[in-house]
């Protein structure tokens, strides 16, 4: 059973329901005890960094979250909620994630050129840095949606997947059993659900 | 490279798919739930839903709709129509819409677009303006293109995009149905006011317009259409490989 951590941050409407759609028990849930029970974590994320962050801190599960990671249970970030699993962010100031990520998140206007427009949205090709269980399904060229104005940067080490707007951002990062995906899989069509899929098949982590 | 986006457009009625040109006559196509899955599995990279229902019992029955199509479809998913207040946001957030279009309702409470941005970030909040030319000014229309608003457009547009609008739809009432290309200069001007996705919409004819659309006009991300889209005059395999091989990037 997946857990979908809902910490009152965005609409997890359709995250379920891409679950059901690979014929996945998933939860939308906020019982520490339901996500301690779970087999995977789903992290999700829309919205600013500092009320998510703020958020999730005040609901307690920042904590599971962060231990059950610890303890090896896999765990994906989507958007925001991949943003979260690194040690900072400086959208609006400087405030601290979880730090199960090394590396940062920084305005992809500090790397992009000044005619791109912020956000990136739409969809865009995966470049695949690093072979992984999680992206096995990806062919290139493979797009999937991506919404964001910020992105994860100085994360080498667990770098999977970057996509190229005026330069290479972070796409998809993986180490161990901790998981993030920048674009939404469960808005990106066949390609996203089939990421999901792997999420969901991979024994311990990438 | 983003790709550029191609996005049919679903006007629902009464839980069926209808499509107005020049938005008078009407016409029942389609189920919705069907069209959105067909669209999905053929290429199309996003949809737009427009609810024209006037009554309550239409407006569950849209609700129900959306819902349906929300967990059956993995793209995203804008809805318009009938979005007057924040609690229309979350009524259809909440059936699975990832983007909510306004337009008349912006017009109406010019608060609306900063509230909706506040509550759930620009990224969701898409301005559809419909735009006429009147004596030689771009006029914004309100009530489905019936009502000159006496709003000088790309001020209007500025305007909201400056407020927190993440998205513009420009829909050319004078293109609107004819079926000879995009508004390209309508849009020109658009592209040039914002910085946000500009979404053309209104005038697609046949594939060779959204090539113009796109070769003359970067600046646009994405073209919207229906009739074409659901009379089968255009299928979005055919375009996106059509866009390809013109060095348009396309999702194929």
């Amino acid at each position: 059973m997946v857990a979908i951590v809902d910490y009152g941050v965005g609409n997890l409407f359709s995250l379920r329901s891409s679950f059901g759609a690979i014929g996945e028990e998933a939860v939308v849930t906020a019982d520490p005890e339901t996500i301690r029970g779970a087999d995977r974590i789903i992290l999700p994320g829309v919205g600013a960094f500092a009320d998510a962050a703020a958020k999730l801190r005040d609901s307690g599960l920042d904590r599971v979250v962060t231990e059950e990671a610890r303890n090896g249970k896999p765990l994906l970030g989507i958007c925001l909620g991949m943003q979260m699993l690194f040690e900072k962010s400086f959208e609006y100031g400087v405030h601290q994630g979880l730090g199960l990520l090394k590396g940062e998140i920084r305005p992809i206007g500090e790397v992009i050129p000044e005619d791109l427009k912020i956000p990136q949205m739409g969809w865009n090709a995966l470049i695949v840095k690093r072979p992984s269980k999680l992206l096995e399904s990806v062919r290139e060229g493979d797009c999937v949606y991506f919404v964001h104005s910020y992105s994860a940067r100085n994360c080498e080490d667990s770098l999977l997947a970057v996509t190229e707007y005026g330069a290479e951002l972070t796409a998809c990062v993986g180490k161990g059993n901790v998981m993030g995906c920048q674009f939404h899989p469960e808005k990106s069509g066949k390609v996203g659900l089939g990421i999901l899929k792997s999420f969901c098949a991979c024994p311990g982590g990438v | 490279m983003i790709t550029k986006r191609i996005i049919p457009c679903l006007d629902v009625r009464d839980g069926r798919v209808v499509k107005g040109v020049n938005f008078e006559k009407l016409g029942d196509v389609a189920s919705p739930v069907e069209l959105a899955k067909y669209y999905s599995d053929h290429g199309a990279d996003e949809l737009v839903f427009y609810d024209i229902t006037a009554s309550a019992e239409g407006r569950a029955l849209f609700t129900d709709i959306l819902t349906e199509t929300a967990r059956t479809v993995f793209i995203p998913l804008t809805v318009g129509g009938g979005i007057n207040t924040t609690a229309d946001f979350d009524r259809v957030l909440k059936c699975g819409a990832d983007k909510v279009s306004v337009n008349s309702g912006a017009i109406r409470n010019p608060k609306l677009v900063g509230e909706a941005a506040r509550l759930y970030g620009d990224q969701c909040v898409v301005l559809s303006v419909d735009v006429k030319r009147v004596d030689g000014v771009f006029r914004v229309f309100a009530k489905g293109g019936r009502e000159n608003t006496g709003k000088e457009a790309i001020e209007w547009i500025r305007r909201c995009v400056g407020d927190g609008a993440g998205e513009v739809v420009v829909n050319s009432i004078d293109t609107d149905g004819v079926k000879q290309g995009f508004d390209l200069e309508m849009l020109e001007k658009v592209c040039e006011a914002v910085k946000v996705p500009v979404i053309a919409s209104g005038g697609a004819g046949g594939i060779d317009d959204f090539i113009t659309l796109f070769e003359t006009l970067p600046g646009v991300d994405a073209g919207l259409a229906a009739s074409i889209f659901h009379f089968g005059e255009v299928r979005i395999t055919d375009l996106k490989q059509a866009m390809a091989a013109r060095g348009i990037p396309a999702r194929l």
